[in-house]
C-alpha cells in the first residue's frame, strides 16, 4: 500500500504528457486555424499508430532474437472478424480475452 | 413559435448532466472490463494497489496504462517510459481537435475540464452524436466524461485488489485485453473512413504491419511504433489524392 518515489515519478510526467495533447487543441481552435498539411498528417496518426499497437503484439522480442508470438496471431483473425461485424469495443474485449484464455487453456492441458 | 420554444425547451431537458450520464452507460462495460484488466496488469506488474489507483486517476488512458506497467517490468528509463505515453497518447490531440470547436462559446476552464477528460469512448459517443445532427452541451458533455471517469477508476482499483488472488492473470487472457481493444478502436477508425478512401487507408495499414515487423528486428518495438508511424503518416499525406 505504498507508493514508490520513482513511481510516482512516472506516474506525474506521463499524466503531463497525457493531459496537455487532450487540452491543447481546446485552447488553440478558438483562435488559430492549424495549416492544413499539418491537419492532414494527423489524420493519419490514429489509424497508423493503432495498426503498429496491434502489430507489436504479433512479435516477442528478446535480447538476441525475435520470435512470432503464434497464439496472438492465432486468437487476433477471429477477434478481427468479432470487431468487424460488431463494431462493439466491449463485445470486442471480452470475447477476445475469453478466446485467448480458451487457448491457454487447451495449450496448457 | 410556441412550437419553437417548446422544441427549445425539450432539448435543454435532455441535455442534462443526467443524460450524459445515461448516454454513458452502454461504453461502460468497456470501461471496467478494460480497467479491471489495467489493474490486475498493474499489481502484476509490481505496482500497488495505490500506484494502481493513482495512475488510473492521474494519466486516465488505458493503452498508455498498459504500456506503462510492461516497459516498467522491463526496466525501461523513466524518459524512454514518459515519451512513450505520449506518442501512444498523440492521438488524443486530434480526438480533441474534432470535439473542440463544439465547445468554443464555453469559459477556458470548462474547456480544460472537458478536455482532460476526453477519451476514445467518450470521443466516440459525443462524435456520433454529433455527425446524427443532435446538439450537446457543456453539461452532457461532462455526465459522459465524470461517469466514465469515476467508473474507470474504480475498475482499476477493484482489478488491483482482485489481481492480487490471482497468481496467473495470463491464464485468462487478460494480456490480450489491450490487443484487442486496440483492434476494436481501428476497425472503428476504418469503419469512419469515406469509401473513396479506403483503399488509400487499407494500403496504409499494410505498409505499417510490414514497416513494424522489419523495424523489431533492429530497434525496441516501442521505438518501431514511433518511427513507422512517422513514415506511414507521411506517406500517406504524399500519396494522398
Amino acid at each position: 500500500m505504498s507508493i514508490h518515489y520513482p513511481t510516482l515519478i512516472i506516474i506525474l510526467g506521463c499524466a503531463l504528457v497525457t493531459v496537455v495533447p487532450r487540452i491543447v487543441p481546446f485552447l488553440v481552435v478558438r483562435n488559430i486555424a492549424l495549416p492544413e498539411p499539418v491537419l492532414k498528417w494527423l489524420s493519419y496518426i490514429p489509424i497508423c499508430i493503432l495498426t503498429a499497437l496491434v502489430v507489436e503484439n504479433f512479435i516477442i522480442q528478446t535480447n538476441d532474437s525475435v520470435k512470432v508470438n503464434w497464439p496472438v496471431i492465432i486468437v487476433v483473425i477471429p477477434t478481427l472478424l468479432i470487431a468487424l461485424k460488431t463494431k462493439s469495443l466491449s463485445i470486442t474485449v471480452i470475447s477476445g480475452v475469453g478466446m485467448m484464455a480458451l487457448l491457454r487453456f487447451f495449450l496448457l492441458s | 413559435m410556441i412550437a419553437e420554444k417548446a422544441v427549445q425547451q425539450r432539448e435543454k431537458v435532455d441535455l442534462t448532466f443526467k443524460q450524459g450520464v445515461k448516454d454513458c452507460i452502454p461504453t461502460l462495460l468497456g470501461y471496467i472490463s478494460i480497467g479491471l484488466a489495467a489493474g490486475i496488469v498493474g499489481v502484476s506488474s509490481h505496482l500497488s494497489v495505490m500506484e494502481v489507483t493513482l495512475l488510473s486517476a492521474l494519466v486516465y488512458a488505458g493503452a498508455a496504462q498498459f504500456i506503462i506497467c510492461a516497459l516498467m517490468v522491463a526496466n525501461s528509463s523513466i524518459s524512454a517510459i514518459i515519451l512513450t505515453t505520449f506518442i501512444v497518447n498523440l492521438r488524443h490531440f486530434l480526438l480533441s481537435a474534432t470535439i473542440a470547436p463544439e465547445f468554443t462559446k464555453y469559459s477556458l476552464l470548462k474547456n480544460v475540464g472537458i478536455g482532460a477528460l476526453l477519451t476514445d469512448e467518450s470521443f466516440g459517443v459525443s462524435s456520433s452524436k454529433i455527425a446524427k445532427g443532435e446538439p450537446i452541451n457543456d453539461r452532457w458533455m461532462n455526465g459522459l466524461n465524470i461517469t466514465a471517469y469515476v467508473s474507470w477508476i474504480i475498475a482499476c482499483t477493484a482489478g488491483a485488489i482482485f489481481g492480487h488472488l490471482l497468481s496467473n492473470p495470463e491464464a485468462f487472457g487478460f494480456d490480450f485485453a489491450l490487443t484487442a481493444m486496440f483492434l476494436a478502436l481501428l476497425v472503428l477508425q476504418i469503419e469512419s473512413v469515406l469509401p473513396s478512401k479506403l483503399n488509400h487507408y487499407l494500403r496504409l495499414i499494410l505498409y505499417m504491419a510490414i514497416i513494424m515487423i522489419v523495424l523489431s528486428f533492429f530497434v525496441p518495438s516501442h521505438v518501431a511504433v514511433l518511427i513507422s508511424t512517422i513514415i506511414v503518416a507521411t506517406i500517406g499525406v504524399v500519396t494522398d489524392k
